[in-house]
């Protein structure tokens, strides 16, 4: 048999696909959209007992087929095989949390009523021991009519069990679908089965209740939330620094071998100003967007970021958006095009587009080599408190200044562009769960991965069309190489721009580039200073911050730092938003506010500390 | 009794839901989840900021948020 064979996982949200999902098809998965819409579709390679192998794709988890999101309405379409590019699976892998069995056979029955080959894995059995909660699977195998298998995907439990039935699934000829039977019916019917398959029950864990009651307290939440936010930027900081400094002096010898191994002239000049140094520039902020996403993936894959919606949800109220948006907006944190793409499980429309048009809002990964560059040069690290940074504390506010600003220009979207109903907040609580070594390490990777491939690519094309913009045509004697090239000539339209807010020649340089990806602006200066000093060895061997030190003052830095708040975002991030609102409008409804409010608020901030004479 | 007047910890049971109080799309993700007549249930949890909202309410094994004006369409009876 040589035909492309596939199954699918299908379950409710929290029943634990994700997990199982890494645990049968490995690292090597391939993560793509579904055709025609961007719900994230991942497959992997699933080897049968027989040796061949099937595709397995994860679906997103649902609640039933009659869908409420754009997430639940793929799931729908695949498992009922109308969804236009995309093959019906062969078998469908129904994945049942054991310890919340009653609810999730809800859809399973659903699922199972559609007469496909269909496998259940009755994942998390071990949590459910854990709860006092023993369960037949026998009796519901009887009672459902197909394969059960318990699973423990974390332990690798029930794997080769779950393949070995997906196999014998697949030969079975799918049978008529049955009469669709409503709601109330199936619950009811769920309810029987999950009694007749418990053989003994005794009283939920403790240990969620307990964690609940502090997490979810009216004054410890909050507490607890905020604490740990400001503990994730303390570490993007600090941990990050002994990997930087080895990134650094890492690309600074493979700088250093280039340029003794090759003859002085154009071309070792465009490999170490313009490859070596570009790119390295912005490859060294990695370990800080591999910590920051290390924090999102545990809060995640823990159950802690329900409960955050939750504290959140009611100030989210306040600017007219729910505890919903709060989980794409904080991973737009790390990167705007995945919270972006996260605001599909927002049900409404209004509501969605609101969290869509500020997420640039929120400091995204992209700015920290910015943030970075100018705190360490102009911000002394003096100690404020026990562990706390003056730098820190700079970084901190500007992260704050990026969730004031979004919670304020949602607040004034709502009444304006996308007024509408107060949307609401229905959303499950899972389990607290250890976040799995291995699903983290497989979450870090495909992130640090996709921002190497950006560093790659278009950091990579951007640094060297640059570079070349910024060495012809070549400067005449006494003349400075980046006034004479054709980069300066642009820079000097842009400047008469952005001189209004303080920002000088190499600013509005920096500033082009960056529209393509912010962190390029940091690049763009490396790549700016390093042909302007030439073969003045003294100031080339500066490093970046000390060159930007002896060029600009804190005004500016300043104006610089609070431009970079509001900046209007990178090219993929429009693209992203075009995406998902299906259209131009609303992306360059964004980029204009965006850059009105950089230039007003850079200003205020130039002219403020001149003012007050910084 | 509507279900956000319901005490922290007690238990009981919807009796009647007001459906047309609400938006069709949360209608139905209620419904999915669950909170439907008959179902017994119980708050956990509510909101920390300003009108005591959102409430966090058990059911099954299942801890469920929603706000106060979905529990505002819920009749239950204390068990």
């Amino acid at each position: 048999m040589t035909r492309h064979r596939t199954a699918a996982l299908v379950g409710n949200p929290n029943a634990g696909k994700s997990a199982l999902f890494n645990a049968l098809t490995g690292a090597r998965q391939k993560i793509a959209n579904y055709p025609g819409v961007t719900v994230e579709r991942k497959s992997g390679r699933l080897l049968l007992p027989s040796g061949e192998p099937v595709e397995l794709t994860d679906l997103p988890g649902a609640y039933g087929l009659d869908p409420t999101s754009p997430d639940e309405a793929v799931t729908s379409k695949v498992v009922l095989g109308q969804h236009p590019g995309e093959p019906q699976p062969d078998v469908l892998v129904v994945v049942l949390d054991a310890s919340n069995l009653e609810q999730h056979l809800v859809f399973a029955q659903e699922v199972i009523g559609l007469g496909r080959p269909t496998v259940v894995a009755l994942n998390m059995v071990d949590l459910a021991e854990r709860d006092g909660l023993v369960i037949d699977p026998k009796a519901l195998e009887t009672a459902l009519g197909v394969s059960v298998i318990p699973t423990v995907a974390v332990r690798r439990r029930g794997l080769t069990e779950l393949a070995a039935a997906i196999e014998a699934a697949e030969a079975r000829t799918p049978q008529p679908q049955n009469a669709h039977i409503p709601l109330t019916e199936r619950r009811v019917t769920a309810h029987a089965i999950a009694d007749a398959a418990i053989v003994s029950e005794s009283a939920r864990h403790r240990l969620h209740a307990r964690l609940d009651q502090v997490l979810l307290n009216p004054w410890l939440g909050p507490i607890v939330l905020f604490g740990l936010l400001f503990i994730v930027f303390q570490a993007v900081f600090a941990w990050a620094d002994p990997f930087v400094g080895a990134i650094e002096e890492a690309a600074a010898a493979v700088g250093g071998i280039v340029h003794d191994a090759l003859p002085e002239g154009l071309f070792r000049d465009f490999l170490v100003d313009g490859v070596i140094n570009g790119v390295g520039s912005v490859v060294v902020f990695l370990p800080q967007i591999v910590i920051l996403f290390f924090f999102i993936l545990v809060m995640e894959a823990s159950g802690y970021m329900a409960r955050a919606a939750f504290i959140m949800d009611r100030l989210m109220a306040y600017v007219g958006l729910s505890g919903r948006s709060f989980i794409p907006l904080l991973s737009s944190v790390a990167c705007a095009i995945p919270g972006i793409m996260a605001t599909r499980s927002i049900t409404d429309p209004k509501d969605r587009l609101t969290t869509i048009l500020v997420a640039p809002l929120m400091t995204c990964s992209a700015r920290i080599p910015v943030y970075t560059l100018i705190i360490a040069a102009f911000i002394p690290n003096d100690p404020v408190g026990p562990g706390i940074g003056l730098q820190g504390l700079v970084l901190f506010g500007l992260y704050i200044a990026g969730i004031i600003g979004a919670m304020i220009v949602a607040l004034v979207l709502r009444r304006s562009v996308t007024k509408g109903a107060a949307s609401g907040f229905i959303m499950e609580m899972p389990k607290y769960q250890l976040p799995r070594i291995k699903d983290l390490a497989i979450g870090l990777f495909q992130r640090a991965w996709i921002f190497l491939r950006r560093a790659g690519t278009i950091i990579f094309t951007i640094t060297v069309v640059l570079w070349v913009l910024l060495t012809f045509p070549r400067a005449e004697e006494g003349q400075s190489q980046v006034e004479a090239s054709i980069a300066g000539k642009i820079a000097s339209g842009v400047e008469v721009v952005v001189r209004p807010i303080g920002f000088n020649h190499e600013m509005a340089l920096a500033l082009i580039p960056a529209m393509a990806a912010r962190e390029v602006a940091v690049s763009a200066l490396a790549t700016t200073y390093a042909v302007d000093a030439g073969d003045d060895e003294d100031q080339t061997a500066l490093a970046l911050g000390d060159k930007l030190k002896e060029r600009w003052t804190l005004p500016m830095a300043l104006a610089f730092l609070a431009w970079f708040v509001f900046a209007p975002q990178c090219l993929s991030t429009i693209a992203v938003a075009r995406r998902e609102t299906n259209g131009w409008k609303w992306p360059l409804f964004m980029l204009s506010y965006l850059f009105v409010l950089a230039y007003v608020f850079a200003g205020i901030t130039y002219w403020g500390a001149v003012a007050l004479g910084l | 009794m509507t279900l956000d007047l319901l005490p922290i910890g007690q238990s009981a049971r919807i009796v009647a839901v007001d459906w047309s109080q609400l938006v069709d799309e949360e209608a139905q993700r209620l419904r999915a989840l669950g909170l439907d007549e008959g179902a017994k249930v119980a708050v956990s949890y509510r909101g920390i900021f300003g009108a005591r909202d959102p409430l966090a309410v058990r059911i099954g094994r299942m801890t469920v948020a929603v706000r106060r004006a979905h529990a505002l369409a819920m009749q239950v009876e204390a068990l």
